[in-house]
């Protein structure tokens, strides 16, 4: 599977998402949602709880969002240590879905403020890895 | 469920307490660290090592590179062949092997349990630290962004500032308090005064937390006796009961929180405890909350119903926690001065209770402190711990 591409660092390779990874990289965001009783999943995932269904489905999010909450990390741990400072956001897709990622890096931290507008984008990192970021809308 | 407060509140009782300085390098190991804690606690009492049943190691593994330390611990404490078992719940890993101990004894599987924690965070470093404990975020998720502890509670600060005006002055008091106190507590990490100024100053880790706001990773280890009422009648004149257990736990994911002001797994464990032991938080005399970072400890005073959501900031600004106050919090420095050594860290909260409780915690003695609660928890709202003490 494709997980070991997502984000600066991965600790997951196999998973029964990897495909977001590929929609990723053709630059959709995917959520899944259950056939059954319908409720929608970001972070994707292909098992409902709610009613033990894995007939799932993948449906693009518009990556319309509004920000709930942040933080500017000056201090990294090992391995994020060349990033600092970065900000780490949680974020309200208006499917009404949280995502948690950085924002990026051409928003100030003085122009940041919670209920701001952003944009989730498909983020192409070195050696071939690939995330996601907040932008601005 | 429903318990019966009369019938459950008092038959498991604290009997002896132990806890070593909390250091930055304590320069012994881990089974030495465990034995200097596991000797204080039985100091008080006349309980021959012997007679314990079992032992319950708490630590968060990740520092270790013992593999499956419980085995040594017990052996190195000379509890073979009892049986052992580990409990892990991060931070919070001491309560939760206090709430197993609970449930042996009142299982009548045994009588006396000793649940010891532990932790040896100077084997590496700081930056290495946060990286294990950010992979106690989602790591599919939210770990590949740099999640860290700071980062987590960061957030929540972010949010409560936001939605109730709590300002960053607010936080430093609880530092400035922490500091007041700590010069009291020899088994501290820092036992310094801070100023207002310093706090606000500090080089920021996570925006809005300051250097400050956060407390030290540290080496140390803790040591609670546990017995069943018929030995702990035998063994002290002063056993401290267990009144109210309650444990929850949140989401591992920061995308899965609903609140953002507040730690629904302390609330509900908040909820819990409270009934079980038939109280209210005003009938709290004496209160250890996980102040990890200052605004968890803002956070704890709403969440465990020491004043309303929202109005944590104003409690500390007008000086309710202090010794003399409305309801004392952390009047052993809490974890922003002591030091935060993970799996120990229950056991030392759960000992400053028992002191006050027992009326021998010296200058910093709440006057006929009848009613004591700790609130520990593990992760960033990851499992919540709160647990009711009774003389």
């Amino acid at each position: 599977m494709a997980f070991e591409k997502f984000g600066k660092i991965s600790y997951i390779s196999e998973t029964k998402v990897g495909n977001f990874v590929k929609y990723l990289e053709a630059g959709k965001i995917m959520a899944t949602q259950c056939g059954r009783c319908g409720r929608l999943y970001f972070p994707p995932r292909t098992d409902c709880p709610n009613d033990l269904s894995t007939d799932i489905k993948w449906i693009e999010l518009s990556g319309k969002c509004k920000l709930l909450t942040y933080t500017t990390a000056y201090y990294a741990p090992t391995g994020f240590q060349d990033d600092v400072p970065y900000t780490l956001a949680l974020a309200q897709c208006e499917e009404g879905v949280n995502v948690y990622a950085r924002l990026s890096k051409d928003i100030n931290e003085d122009k940041v403020h919670i209920g701001m507008d952003l944009r989730l984008t498909p983020l192409h990192l070195p050696n071939g890895r690939i995330t996601y970021e907040l932008k601005k809308a | 469920m429903h318990y019966n407060a009369e019938e459950y509140a008092m038959s498991v009782a604290v009997i002896g307490v132990g806890q070593t300085v909390f250091s930055r390098n304590c320069g012994v190991s881990i089974r030495e660290l465990c034995f200097e804690a596991f000797r204080e606690s039985l100091k008080d009492i006349n309980l021959n090592p012997k007679e314990i049943d079992a032992s319950i190691i708490c630590s968060a593994p990740e520092y270790d590179k013992q593999r499956s330390p419980a085995g040594l611990i017990a052996e190195y404490l000379g509890l073979n062949p009892k049986p052992t078992f580990y409990a892990e719940s991060v931070c919070s890993s001491s309560s939760t092997g206090v709430k197993v101990g609970y449930s042996f004894i009142k299982a009548g599987l045994h009588d006396i349990v000793a649940v010891i924690g532990f932790q040896k965070m100077s084997e590496i470093s700081s930056a290495e630290a946060q990286e294990r404990m950010g992979r106690g975020a989602d790591i599919q998720w939210e770990s590949p962004f740099g999640t860290m502890m700071p980062a987590g509670y960061a957030m929540y600060a972010r949010a409560h500032m936001k939605k109730y005006g709590t300002t960053e002055e607010q936080l430093a008091k609880v530092k400035v308090k922490s500091g007041k106190y700590s010069v009291l507590n020899p088994k501290a990490i820092y036992q310094r005064v801070v100023i207002l100024e310093q706090c606000l100053k500090a080089r920021v880790i996570a925006s809005p937390l300051k250097l400050f706001d956060c407390c030290a990773n540290a080496d140390g280890a803790s040591c609670i006796i546990l017995a069943s009422e018929e030995k702990a009648k035998k063994l002290t004149d002063t056993p401290v009961w267990i009144s109210g257990i309650g444990a929850a736990c949140g989401t591992q994911s920061t995308t899965g929180r609903t609140n953002l002001t507040g730690l629904t797994c302390a609330i509900e464990a908040a909820r819990q405890a409270y009934k079980m032991a038939g109280i209210e938080p005003k009938d709290v005399d004496v209160a250890e909350v996980h102040d990890c970072f200052t605004i968890a400890e803002i956070m704890a005073y709403e969440n465990l119903g020491f004043c309303k959501p929202g109005e944590g900031g104003k409690l500390i600004e007008d000086s309710q926690t202090y010794l003399g106050g409305k309801i004392p919090v952390n009047i052993d420095g809490g974890l922003l001065a002591k030091g935060h050594p993970i799996g120990a860290t229950g056991g030392s909260q759960i000992r400053t209770i028992v002191l006050q409780l027992q009326g021998r915690a010296g200058k910093t003695q709440v006057e006929d402190a009848e009613v004591g609660l700790v609130h520990n928890i593990g992760g960033v709202g990851l499992y919540g711990n709160v647990t009711i003490f009774k003389r």
